[in-house]
């Protein structure tokens, strides 16, 4: 599945929060967005998640260049994780399947897929454990694996290691670096950190201001 | 002094002994309210979650309104539902008055604001990122509801508690439209002011301890379930 923004504009009370912004996104690969905060990244992977609608401009997922129709069906072959996870007041275990659970998948399924993604993310040893007692690196990564557990095509991931410690972004960078060898999903990243960007992105887009002014290969 | 140690020794001998007026009385008040309250739920709970999850031209009024209605006074309901049903009335063709069932009626209009007003609070409590996460992770509008009503589980329990402990204290409305009828619609609260009046203490003062005992009950459980609520949202 690829996904093509074209002329995306969107503002809130009067301010320009984008302006005019294109880009195509292939099946695979790493696609990182940088740039400031407040210089529209979350806004765009929101409007690009299908979760806000923008003011005008197009965006449109294709498969085959026929145009998916954006409905539920398609929302759920992406995922985004927020910078900061917010999590249900349950186990690790319930949280990572709630995904699937939605999905209608069987018991088994859940369990095995949810195993898969703990172990992914380093929290086995987490499963029982209730999800509001985890520390904010685990939490985050609690959020990771609850977006991979859907297997999803796109994984939109705004800031995810904005707010917690190194280990806990080596952890997730690693994740990311896994998904980019195995390129099974197109992951679009947003980051103000330069360092990062480079060592993750097959491709850097720069935000400035709402405006997406520079697409470069790093 | 001595009449108060009379009535008490003879009140216990009345629970003791299983006494079937006082076990009828008890049954048929924890029908009535029970009753009402299910009632009140089936229509507080979704109302609530509306005022909480839904924007809409009146919302603000309707929470005021639902704030306000959490103290109405019961005599007050009493005379409303005795107009609403009493032969002349809109509903008195139902032949409803003086019955459990008017009993009901009475009880679930007063119950209805107390679940919907903390159902509300309860909810628009719960964290933006829950129904963020809800939708982020490919739930459907009526999915993302139903994961904001089950974050808001512990608050929702505490006010269906809430409104429980307020029916079952009530005398006020239940005394108008029931009538008090003896084997038919007399239950706690109004046995207790009638035998009260008529200076028969043991009975009223039996009844006055299960009513405590429930209340004591009742407040234990909403103590539980908010302790737990607190824990789990470490």
């Amino acid at each position: 599945m690829k996904l093509s923004v074209s002329h995306i504009a969107k503002a809130y009370g009067g301010r320009t929060i984008l302006a005019d912004c294109s880009a195509v996104f292939e099946e695979t690969g790493t696609y990182v967005l940088m740039g400031p905060n407040g210089s529209g990244k979350s806004t765009f992977l929101r409007i690009c998640a299908l979760l806000e609608q923008q003011d005008s401009g197009e965006i449109a997922y294709l498969d085959n260049d026929t145009s998916l129709a954006r409905d539920i069906s398609l929302k759920r072959r992406m995922t985004l994780v927020l910078p900061r996870t917010g999590v249900f007041n349950t186990t690790v275990y319930k949280n990572i399947a709630y995904g699937l659970k939605i999905r209608g998948l069987s018991h088994a399924a859940i369990e095995h897929r949810v195993m898969g993604a703990l172990a992914t993310a380093g929290l086995e040893h987490k499963r029982d454990q209730h999800a509001r007692t985890l520390s904010s690196g685990e939490t985050q990564r609690l959020g990771i694996a609850r977006a991979l557990v859907l297997e999803p095509e796109v994984l939109f991931l705004d800031e995810p290691t904005a707010s917690i410690d190194q280990e806990n972004t080596e952890i997730i960078e690693s994740i990311i670096q896994k998904m980019k060898k195995e390129s099974r999903s197109m992951v679009v990243m947003a980051t103000h950190d330069r360092d990062q960007a480079e060592r993750l992105a097959d491709r850097l887009l720069v935000f400035r201001e709402g405006i997406l002014v520079d697409a470069l290969n790093p | 002094m001595d009449s108060i140690l009379n009535g008490f020794t003879q009140a216990f001998s009345l629970i003791l002994h299983l006494n079937p007026e006082l076990f009828g009385i008890i049954l048929l008040s924890l029908k009535v309210s029970g009753l009402a309250l299910v009632i009140a739920t089936l229509l507080g709970l979704p109302l609530g979650a509306l005022l909480g999850l839904k924007r809409f031209p009146g919302r603000d009024l309707a929470i005021s309104a639902m704030n306000t209605l959490m103290g109405l006074p019961p005599v007050v309901v009493g005379l409303f539902v005795y107009l609403l049903l009493s032969r002349k009335g809109p509903l008195g063709f139902l032949g409803l008055l003086y019955s459990p069932s008017a009993m009901i009626i009475a009880q679930t209009i007063l119950a209805i604001p107390i679940v919907t007003a903390l159902c509300h609070s309860a909810i628009v409590n719960v964290d933006p990122l829950i129904r963020q996460a809800a939708r982020t992770l490919g739930a459907t509008s009526r999915q993302e509801t139903l994961a904001v009503i089950h974050e808001a589980r512990y608050g929702i329990l505490s006010a269906i508690i809430a409104g429980f402990g307020r029916v079952m204290a009530e005398v006020g409305s239940i005394l108008i439209v029931g009538g008090n009828i003896a084997g038919y619609t007399r239950v706690m609260t109004t046995t207790i002011a009638l035998e009260t009046d008529k200076g028969n203490f043991e009975l009223a003062l039996a009844l006055g301890i299960i009513l405590l005992t429930l209340s004591f009950l009742v407040n234990a459980v909403l103590h539980a379930v908010q302790r737990k609520g607190s824990v789990s949202s470490v």
